[in-house]
Formats: structure tokens, C-alpha cells, sequence
């Protein structure tokens, strides 16, 4: 081996190590090609070295469980033959770069994910955090990403009905941007590799967009490295998105599925046609023959190794029977997409690569997708002292609470997001129940009365001080903000962001999340369906905070009885589900008014938190409840306020207890959730409550045009909702 | 309606149609028979009115409708309109219809540079047209928008024959039917919002009134717009 191959592989991303690795496998040197179609099948981004041993100790099964992790999109039966076909993943690299395509080609990714499955998809949800707003740059990332997402999402016909936007210093150089797609498939049509047959012979079918040489090395140079200095230099590995190829791919995918025309269908994304090919044959238990010259190329003069790693976008790859192939064509020439046949399964398990009639490349398909490389990286406990600094719970407070309201409520975690959620299309498709402003969206099951509730949500801020305890927040908050409109939890897909595993301490993080997400999904039954890992989200050695953001499903059986998160007429009693204790730790208030990120996060207790959930379905399906509202951040006061300005409508309430003042107002502690009832259903609520075990308090009432927390708080509603709505565009400097 | 034969409402997919499928429901849901039209066919199906829907047609990439308004399609939905048939233009069918020359005026982007979605309301500017029929002057209804390229503009000549002929079928406006500059979302010229033909069996309009016919998925503002469409088609179809 010549000095000048082994930097070929190190410039390919490929460690020594697993470059004897692959000499092993081949009992040869690889070539160029082989070398580059390794470095991008066995990038942290397609194989999870560094994440899978420890993915394997999540709960993945479940009564509901129709595809579990491993497939491009797990998928859940929610009854009368219906399977949902969700998943996350992250496009946070390419957007750190091209915010605009960056967020876009995120969206045609997923999106193509769950087309992939044989599913129409149906929602979309971007969970996105980003570095303060007062900073220049942020601000172009943030309008970058939410423009790209709505410039993407907008012309698919598929609505964005959600997704949480946060703000943290740490995320500054490396915003996160992940996005979770959500489809409908009948259970019978589902495409997985247990339901289709491929055979030796059976063709693969190219169609879509043309090869060009954008997005090469996107998933070993950009999405699995550390973004230093210089980093606008990979701007050429971001790839550029067409949402109307996109929109005709998904209408030609599931005709062809309706068809019946396919017996393998995958999307090409992160590794192009290195990795549907490897993973399509790999699945079908065969190898493959494929043929370059047979890809039809945007440009001439491109080299085996950029048209076998080209992440071109708007590309799927079918698996056909011949004699299906002219159905195929015509379906796809209706909708003005061509069609190239690249090849074909053979018996055996070699992947045979022809250019120009040589073979160029001749490796085990297997060898590519399934048997990359496996990391057990060193993980330690960071020896840092942010923890261990005052615990803002016990630090006296006597500065007015009613500025202290307003600086929490206009803080931007807090603040009204209408500026980004206006930009996305919530209601295309005619089925949107409950869209960003509820704690869950809702969407219906066309011509059912079935409702699928879904959340995203992360809680780094208290991972950052615990990453255990964060993880166990985030499935806890995305599960109530399901169960708060009345659906019961089914199942969840994941999205680890995390920075450089390679550190012990980044990969303690990353261990102690698993192990927080794993907890409480056996505690919620709530089995884990899939996810992305994305690594290496750090700049100069400074990483994101722990980052586990959590997508929950939920059903409701009938959307009907859904519960809305506002208070919806004056008149109702308010009542506090849950107990509030002594928990300032990682709040927002102590980040927003003290100006600190410290402390110990609220504790949480798994069968209280199911308990909750449990009470709050049981409560909605007795039509119970006039409004549910999770309390998170900001606490208490934050929640009325929420609901309040939601419905427009103000409270009078009253707090009991003897927690200092500004404690019972903003203290953050897990599982409650604040309800409103018509009179004449308080005797029922308490009823159900002592049932579940759950302690309830009546705090007072709806109704007037102030929102009025007893001898505390005490402002008119419309000027809490002018400061809430005008917060965000202040800070873009709108208003 | 009752007993009689439901009219037959097409509703044109061309490639990048969004809210096709949206705008088949809304007319089967407000009790007329919904007839997929496709753009590479020139045939209407002996349908008694044509939608244009919503969507980024052909992409949109060279003007918003300016390829659509080509398509094999486009020519017996013109020769329909011209013989008085309704035809209804929602976002980016009305931005066909402007390309096509059946309405006055075309569509820029929107005063904010962004994208819009929102529930907006209308202030209704005559019952003169196929859409408007059931309803009276100076109503108000409410309805979403979603459109980046949703600001109404025409040259000054256009724009006085459309005040002088009362061809605006609706302005922004606020709930109880002020039209200020508060109310408009994207500052189209006079805060229109939809226009008609001086026959007023053509309309356009950039609010969908598609996403505004059931009561669970959002505002209700959209069923009196289809009930006029149902009643002008049916009569069509009785006469």
C-alpha cells in the first residue's frame, strides 16, 4: 500500500483501521472506487458505528409494531388495517452551511422515507434549535431554514403541522434541524422486506431527477465531521433540492404501489446509489449487477465513483419484475419522470459495478450495508462545573414577579413562533384538527374518525445539566403533549444530536440518553420504531447541547373528542393536574431572568408521569375536560398565560402552598398539566382523579379580560398577547 | 338540490397540483359530483363547471401559471368559459386564469417576501358572479390563505376598469368587513383578494375556499361560495 492511497481513504473519512478492515473483508486492496463507496457506506451517518451497540438496548417491540428500526421508517397499525409510517432525521451539517437547501432537501429526504414504505405522507414536523437571535448569523440561519422548509414543504402538498423551535448559546455554530414525516398506508400495501419478494433477475429501476454531481460526500465529509473554519468550503456537498420532482415522485411511487407494480421500492438519499443498491439487494438476501452507464447523468464526464455516491436528490430506485417493467414506465411517464433500468439482482451476494464494460468495483453488497464497522467508544462524566454551580431554586428572589412574567413569556423558547409557522402550509390535504399552536398536532385518517396526535419535543437544557434526566423529560413532555388533547401514546421515533462521539465525554452523553429514552419508553409502552443518529454536531471542540429530540404518536380513536390546549369560554373552573414542587433548576426562568443554565432538573417519577397521561385520556374520552395545557417551561404561570392568550379569554386563580412566590410560579416539575371544566364537570373530574391517583386543585376560574394570579401577577390579557406574538419579529427587527 | 341530478364539478390536476384533491372533496361534500380532469387532456368530460386548484404548477419556475396555462387542457376550459361555462380559479388557478388572459391583472410576491398561512376574512363585493350568488354585499366569510406569490396587481387601466365595472368580488378585510391595510396579508393593489369576468361566470380568487367547508379542519367561510358555484352549474345543467 503506497502513501498515497492511505490518503485517499483518510481524505475519504476511513480510519487505518477500517481500511484493514475492508482489505479483510475483500482479501485485496480496494480500488479508488471500492474505497470511495466504503467511506460512504460506512460513515457515522449510514452506519451508526458509534451509536449501535447502544441502540440495541432500546425497546423496539410492541403489540402495535408493524416495522420496527432498520427500514427507512418504522410503521405502527392503529387498527382497521391501517398502518402509520413515521420517522425523524436530522439535516443539521447541509444547514449549517446552505440554510435555505439545507432545511429543503431535509424535508424531500424524510419525506421520501416514508414514500419508500408504500405510504402517503401526511405530516410534517420540524423540531429546530438554534443560537440566539441577537447574533446576525443566527438570524440569517433561522430565516434560512424556516423559508427552506416552507419553500420545500409548500409545493409537495404535504402540511407542516408542528415541530418546536428552541434557542440555546450551544447551537450557535451548529444549529439543529431535524424533521419528522408521518404517513398512512393500508396495512396490506405496506412495502417492507418482509413483504416483498424480490428475485435473482428482477430489475432495478431508476426514476426521478438525473445524477449529477451535487451532494457527493455529503454523509462522510459534511454529516459525520466536526464543522471547523473553512466549513463554507463543503457548500458544493450540499445538495439542492426540487420539491416538484419531488411532488411527481410521490405521486408515480404510490401509483405504482397501488399498482402493485413493485417488489422493492427505496429512496436514494445519504450514500445515492451506493446505498440503495447495496441495501435493496442486501434485504433481498442476493447481490446485484449494476450497470453506470445505464444512469442517465446531469453532466458528462462524470467518474464512476461521483455517480455511485452522488446524492442527487428527488431519485427512488424500484425493485420490478420484468415483466412489470412497462407498467412501470408508463406510470412514470405520466407523470413525466424518466425511467432507467441500472441493473439487476443476482444470485449470491456480489455487487458487481460496470462502467464503460469493466467492471470497476466487485464487493459484497452486504459487506457495504450491514457489516460496517462497530465502535464501544470510551464514555466518561464530564469534569466540568456547570453543575455543581448555586441551584438557582434556592437563590432568593425580590425583584417584581410581574417583569419577571413578561421576560419569561417573551423569552424566545417561550414566544409565540407564529412568525416561523405562518410561512409553513398546516392545512393542504384537509385534514388538520390541531396544527402548531396545540401541544400536539392532530391529524385525521381520511374518511375515518380516527386522529393521529404528534409531538416532537427535546429538553437539552436539562440534559445539558443531567443527559439522563433530559432524555427521560423529553419522552415524558412529548408523551403528555399527546395525552393532553386525549391521545393515548403509542409509540415514538427518535433523533440523537449530539457532538463529536470520539470524546468520552460527548459519548457518555449520548450513552446516558439512550438509557433516558429507554426508561421511560418501557415505563410509557411506547416502543422505539426508528430514528437517526447525527454526530459530530460540534465546532472548536465546543459540542450542542445533548440533544435526544423524541416524535410521538398518539391515537385518538375519535378525533372529535379531542381536548384543545386553550381556555375556551369564560365560566370554567381551572384546576392544576400534578403537584408543583421546589424545581428551579435548568427552568426557563432561571435562564431567562437569572441568566443562568444550572441546578438540578426536575425529577421525574415514570408511573406518576403514565398516570398523568392515563387520567388525562381517560378524562377526554368521558368529555370531561373543557382544555388541557402540559405545564413546561416557564411553569405554571406560563402555561395560564398560554391558554389564556390561546383563547382569549383571561383567568383568576389563586396559589396555595407555601413555595416562595416566584417558585410556584415558574418551577418546572414533571407531570402536570393544567385543565379547565364547566362547573357542572368538576364533581367528575375530582372523581377520576382520585381514581388515577393523580392530585388535583382548583385553582379558580376562566373568564374577564386580565389575567389575575392572586396578590401576584395581575395584567390584561391582550397586552401579555402583544408582547408574546411580537417577540420573535422584535428580535428579527420587524417591529 | 334534492332528488335531482348533482352537477358535475372537474377539477383540473395538472403536474405540482397541491389542492386538487382538497377541492374534489369540498364538491362532494357540499353535494355535487366531483370529476377529476387531467392537464394532458382535452376533454372536459361534460362537466357543468371547471376548478383550476391550488398547487405549483409545472413548478412554478418560470412564473407562477405561466406554463399551466398552456397546457392541452387550458383550451376547453377557455372555449368553456367563453361559452359562459363557471370556472372557478383558487391561488394558483386564478394566477392560470391571469396568464391565460380571463382575468385581468396577475400575482407577485407577497409585500412580506414570505410565505402566508392563515385564516383570513373577506368582504364580499357583489353577488354578480358564479361564486357569490348565494351570498349579499358587504358579508363577511372567513377563509385560509397559503400563497407566497398572492399580491393582486394590474396596471392602472386594468385596475380602473375593474373598480369601474365592480369586477373585485372580494377585498381583505376585517371580521366585521373593514378594508384597511391591517387586514391585507399580502398587499395586493386595493386589497383584492378575487375577481371576476365582467360575465361573472369566470372568478379568481387566492383564498381557498376548498379548506373552508368543514367545520373540523378549520373556518366555514368556503360553503356559501360552493353552494352559489352548485347552483349556477346545476342550472347549467336544468337549462
Amino acid at each position: 500500500m503506497s502513501s498515497e492511497e492511505l490518503a485517499l481513504h483518510r481524505q475519504l473519512g476511513l480510519t487505518d483501521g477500517e481500511l484493514a478492515q475492508i482489505e479483510a473483508t475483500l482479501g485485496r486492496g480496494p480500488n479508488g472506487t471500492e474505497l470511495a463507496m466504503y467511506s460512504v457506506m460506512w460513515s457515522e451517518h449510514c452506519s451508526y458505528k458509534s451509536s449501535k451497540i447502544h441502540l440495541r438496548t432500546l425497546p423496539t417491540a410492541g403489540p402495535a409494531v408493524l416495522v420496527g428500526p432498520g427500514q427507512d421508517a418504522g410503521a405502527v397499525d392503529v387498527g382497521d388495517g391501517i398502518a402509520v409510517v413515521f420517522k425523524i432525521e436530522s439535516h443539521s451539517h447541509p444547514s449549517a452551511i446552505e440554510p435555505y437547501q439545507g432545511a429543503a432537501t431535509g424535508v424531500g429526504g424524510i419525506v421520501r422515507d416514508i414514500v419508500s414504505m408504500g405510504a402517503r405522507p401526511v405530516a410534517l414536523l420540524d423540531p429546530l434549535l438554534f443560537g440566539p437571535l441577537a447574533e446576525e448569523r443566527n438570524r440569517w440561519l433561522f430565516a434560512g431554514v424556516i423559508a427552506g422548509i416552507g419553500g420545500y414543504g409548500n409545493c409537495i402538498g404535504v402540511p407542516t403541522v408542528g415541530g418546536e423551535i428552541r434557542f440555546a448559546d450551544a447551537h450557535t455554530a451548529d444549529p439543529t434541524v431535524n424533521v419528522m414525516c408521518v404517513g398512512i398506508a393500508d396495512a396490506a400495501d405496506l412495502i417492507t422486506a418482509q413483504s416483498r419478494t424480490a428475485q435473482a433477475g428482477s430489475l432495478m429501476v431508476l426514476y426521478g431527477a438525473t445524477t449529477g454531481r451535487d451532494g457527493i460526500g455529503g454523509v462522510s465529509v459534511l454529516a459525520s465531521a466536526t464543522l471547523e473554519d473553512g466549513a463554507e468550503g463543503s457548500r458544493p456537498s450540499v445538495q439542492i433540492g426540487d420539491p416538484f420532482a419531488e411532488k411527481l415522485l410521490i405521486e408515480a411511487s404510490l401509483e405504482l404501489v397501488a399498482g402493485g407494480s413493485l417488489e422493492g421500492l427505496q429512496d436514494l438519499g445519504g450514500a445515492g446509489i451506493t446505498c440503495a443498491v447495496s441495501e435493496s439487494a442486501t434485504r433481498a438476501g442476493m447481490g446485484a449487477s449494476l450497470d453506470l452507464d445505464a444512469v442517465p447523468l446531469r453532466e458528462p464526464g462524470m467518474v464512476p465513483f461521483e455517480i455511485l455516491t452522488s446524492e442527487s436528490q428527488e431519485r427512488m430506485l424500484a425493485i420490478v419484475h420484468p415483466s412489470k417493467l412497462d407498467e412501470v414506465r408508463s406510470v412514470c411517464g405520466r407523470w413525466g419522470l424518466t425511467t432507467a433500468v441500472i441493473g439487476e439482482l443476482t444470485p449470491g451476494g456480489t455487487l458487481t459495478v460496470r462502467s464503460g464494460g469493466a467492471v470497476v468495483a466487485e464487493v459484497a453488497a452486504s459487506s457495504l450495508a450491514d457489516e460496517g464497522p462497530v465502535y464501544d467508544r470510551p464514555a466518561e462524566p464530564p469534569t466540568r462545573s456547570v453543575v455543581s454551580g448555586e441551584d438557582p431554586t434556592f437563590v432568593p428572589f425580590e425583584k417584581d414577579l410581574t417583569e419577571a412574567v413578561l421576560t419569561v413569556l417573551t423569552a424566545p423558547n417561550v414566544a409565540s413562533k407564529r412568525w416561523a409557522f405562518e410561512q409553513y402550509d398546516r392545512v393542504v390535504q384537509g385534514n388538520t384538527i390541531a396544527g402548531p399552536d396545540s401541544d400536539a398536532a392532530i391529524v385525521r385518517v381520511a374518511g375515518t374518525l380516527k386522529g393521529l396526535a404528534v409531538s416532537t419535543d427535546s429538553k437539552s437544557r436539562f440534559g445539558r445539566l443531567d443527559p439522563f434526566l433530559g432524555a427521560v423529560h423529553a419522552v415524558a413532555e412529548s408523551a403528555r403533549n399527546v395525552a393532553v388533547t386525549g391521545a393515548t401514546p403509542i409509540a415514538i421515533t427518535n433523533c440523537l444530536n449530539f457532538g463529536n462521539p470520539e470524546r468520552p465525554e460527548v459519548m457518555w452523553e449520548l450513552t446516558e440518553s439512550i438509557r433516558g429514552i429507554r426508561d421511560a419508553c418501557l415505563a410509557f409502552e411506547t416502543p422505539v420504531t426508528g430514528g437517526n443518529v447525527s454526530l459530530y454536531n460540534e465546532s472548536g471542540g465546543s459540542a450542542i447541547w445533548p440533544t435526544p429530540v423524541i416524535g410521538m404518536l398518539g391515537l385518538l380513536e375519535d378525533y372529535r373528542l379531542r381536548v384543545p390546549s386553550s381556555f375556551p369560554r369564560p365560566g370554567l373552573a381551572i384546576y392544576l393536574v400534578g403537584e408543583t414542587f421546589a424545581e428551579l433548576g435548568g427552568s426557563e426562568f432561571a435562564e431567562a431572568v437569572l441568566g443562568v443554565v444550572a441546578g438540578k432538573p426536575p425529577a421525574l417519577d415514570l408511573s406518576r408521569e403514565r398516570g398523568l397521561h392515563r387520567f388525562l385520556i381517560a378524562a377526554a374520552g368521558g368529555a370531561v375536560l373543557a382544555s388541557a395545557h402540559d405545564c413546561g417551561d416557564g411553569g405554571l404561570v406560563i402555561a395560564l398565560l398560554e391558554a389564556a392568550i390561546g383563547g382569549g379569554h383571561g383567568f383568576a386563580v389563586a396559589l396555595a402552598g407555601d413555595l416562595p412566590s416566584h417558585v410556584a410560579l415558574f418551577s418546572e416539575s414533571a407531570s402536570r398539566a393544567v385543565v379547565s371544566v364547566d362547573p357542572g364537570d368538576e364533581e367528575a373530574l375530582v372523581r377520576l382523579a382520585a381514581e388515577h391517583g393523580v392530585p388535583v386543585a382548583r385553582l379558580g376560574e376562566t373568564g374577564g379580560p386580565r389575567a389575575l394570579v392572586e396578590g401576584l401577577v395581575d395584567v390584561p390579557v391582550d397586552e401579555l398577547r402583544d408582547a408574546w406574538e411580537t417577540a420573535i419579529p422584535r428580535l428579527l427587527g420587524e417591529t | 338540490m334534492s332528488g335531482a341530478v348533482p352537477p358535475r364539478v372537474g377539477v383540473v390536476t395538472f403536474p405540482g397540483s397541491l389542492d386538487d384533491r382538497d377541492a374534489l372533496r369540498a364538491v362532494e361534500q357540499m353535494g355535487g359530483e366531483a370529476v377529476p380532469l387531467w392537464h394532458a387532456d382535452r376533454d372536459l368530460r361534460a362537466v357543468d363547471a371547471v376548478i383550476l386548484p391550488g398547487g405549483f404548477s409545472y413548478g412554478d419556475y418560470l412564473r407562477c401559471g405561466a406554463i399551466a396555462r398552456f397546457a392541452p387542457v387550458m383550451e376547453p376550459v377557455v372555449a368553456f368559459a367563453e361559452r359562459g361555462g363557471p370556472v372557478l380559479g383558487i391561488c394558483n388557478g386564478f394566477q392560470i386564469l391571469c396568464e391565460a388572459g380571463l382575468l385581468p391583472g396577475a400575482m407577485i410576491r407577497n409585500r412580506s417576501l414570505r410565505f402566508v398561512c392563515r385564516d383570513v376574512w373577506l368582504r364580499v363585493e357583489t353577488a354578480q358572479s358564479c361564486l357569490t350568488g348565494d351570498l349579499t354585499p358587504g358579508e363577511t366569510i372567513e377563509i385560509p390563505i397559503k400563497h407566497g406569490e398572492g399580491q393582486w396587481i394590474a396596471t392602472a387601466e386594468q385596475l380602473g376598469d375593474v373598480e369601474a365595472q365592480g369586477l373585485v368580488v372580494f377585498r381583505y378585510a376585517s371580521r366585521t368587513g373593514i378594508v384597511d391595510d391591517v387586514s391585507n396579508p399580502n398587499g395586493a393593489t386595493n386589497n383584492v383578494a378575487g375577481i371576476r369576468n365582467p360575465a361573472g361566470n369566470v372568478v379568481g380568487l387566492m383564498p381557498h375556499p376548498e379548506h373552508a367547508v368543514d367545520p373540523d379542519v378549520g373556518p366555514t367561510g368556503g360553503q356559501p361560495l360552493f353552494a352559489s358555484l352548485l347552483h349556477v352549474a346545476m342550472a347549467g345543467v336544468t337549462g
